[in-house]
């Protein structure tokens, strides 16, 4: 009897407790809360798709820049070309213009995505430089960094025809790498990236053309995608 | 009914706890500051909880030196990963019927 009493009182609190849980946090509520903490914790949310897009039209301008400079009447398409006197004499007279184009270019774009994704994070009442932030940048920085240096070294021994598809793979390599950390259609570019550059590395001469594409063309399109998809509903 | 009330956690009864295993669950380890800027509460707030959820062995603490700041870093243990996951479950149910 004294057992069956304790019982029902302990039967009783907790179903107070279950009553009193559900005045405090409805659980459709609270689920909807650790799913959203989960998100935010684990991915970079700021990125944003403005970014993209601008960093596309700069890469235009630059690949534009770059092709009018470079006489295109007499293109390359031999491999054997590139190793000829004729061209060692072009390159060693434009590789400082080339290579100050895609610095520029890459200054360029990285500060405006630097811009529109503090811009986006500020709007939403979120912290930039917060660990996911970190983490995306860690993680897109190794692949890059090892590409930065391999086409170094392709300059250094004057396999310049195949820095443009390298560019490319590397970079498909690090946006791969880093869409683990952030909106996951970053996945879907890595992977478009890196087979341009694979095709890019078979059809020597057109490394200017793929590299406008995969830079330029590529990022207008997927910006405009991820901005019409999370970023427009916002404004 | 008894045995789905006996899931429920009274640990992670409050907003803050909630949000502290959330982030672990997904996240190996995470700093105090972190912690505090993705939860938006207080300092002493969220240190309390913690404490709480340490002594409950829920979480773990490791604290180490970075260059000579103190760094003090949380992870979910065995035992805190089971019990989030029961909630979760029970949370389900509960929206179920």
């Amino acid at each position: 009897m004294k057992i069956l009493l304790k019982d029902k009182i302990f039967l009783f609190t907790l179903y107070f407790k279950v009553l009193y849980m559900t005045q405090k946090q409805e659980p459709i509520q609270q689920l909807t809360e650790i799913r959203n903490m989960m998100e935010r914790s684990s991915r970079f949310i700021s990125l944003s798709g403005l970014s993209g897009v601008i960093a596309g039209i700069i890469a235009l301008i630059g690949a534009c820049f770059a092709f009018f400079y470079l006489d295109f009447d007499e293109r390359y398409f031999d491999i054997n070309q590139y190793f000829s006197e004729k061209y060692y004499l072009k390159f060693s007279h434009s590789w400082i213009f080339i290579l100050t184009d895609a610095l520029l270019v890459l200054a360029a774009a990285l500060f405006a995505g630097i811009y529109f994704t503090s811009r986006k994070a500020k709007k939403n009442g979120l912290k930039v430089w917060d660990h996911t932030a970190q983490r995306l940048v860690i993680n897109l920085m190794i692949p890059l960094a090892a590409g930065g240096i391999f086409c170094m070294i392709l300059f250094y021994h004057h396999l310049v025809f195949l820095v443009a598809p390298a560019t490319l793979i590397f970079y498909g390599l690090a946006l791969l790498n880093a869409s683990k950390y952030t909106y996951h259609e970053i996945r879907a570019l890595g992977i478009c990236e890196l087979i341009l550059g694979l095709i890019a590395s078979f059809l020597v001469g057109y490394g200017l053309i793929f590299w406008a594409v995969g830079f330029g063309l590529l990022h207008i399109f997927y910006g405009l995608t991820m901005y019409y998809r999370y970023e427009k509903s916002e404004l | 009914m008894k045995e789905i009330i006996s899931k429920l956690n009274k640990q992670f009864e409050s907003r803050v706890r909630l949000g502290i295993m959330s982030v672990l669950m997904v996240n190996e380890s995470i700093d105090f500051t972190g912690l505090r800027d993705l939860l938006d509460v207080t300092d002493g707030n969220l240190s309390s909880h913690l404490t709480a959820l340490e002594k409950s062995k829920l979480i773990e603490m490791h604290k180490q030196f970075v260059g000579r700041k103190p760094n003090t870093s949380y992870r979910i243990t065995k035992n805190g990963r089971n019990a989030f996951s029961e909630h979760l479950e029970f949370l389900a149910r509960l929206i179920k019927q």
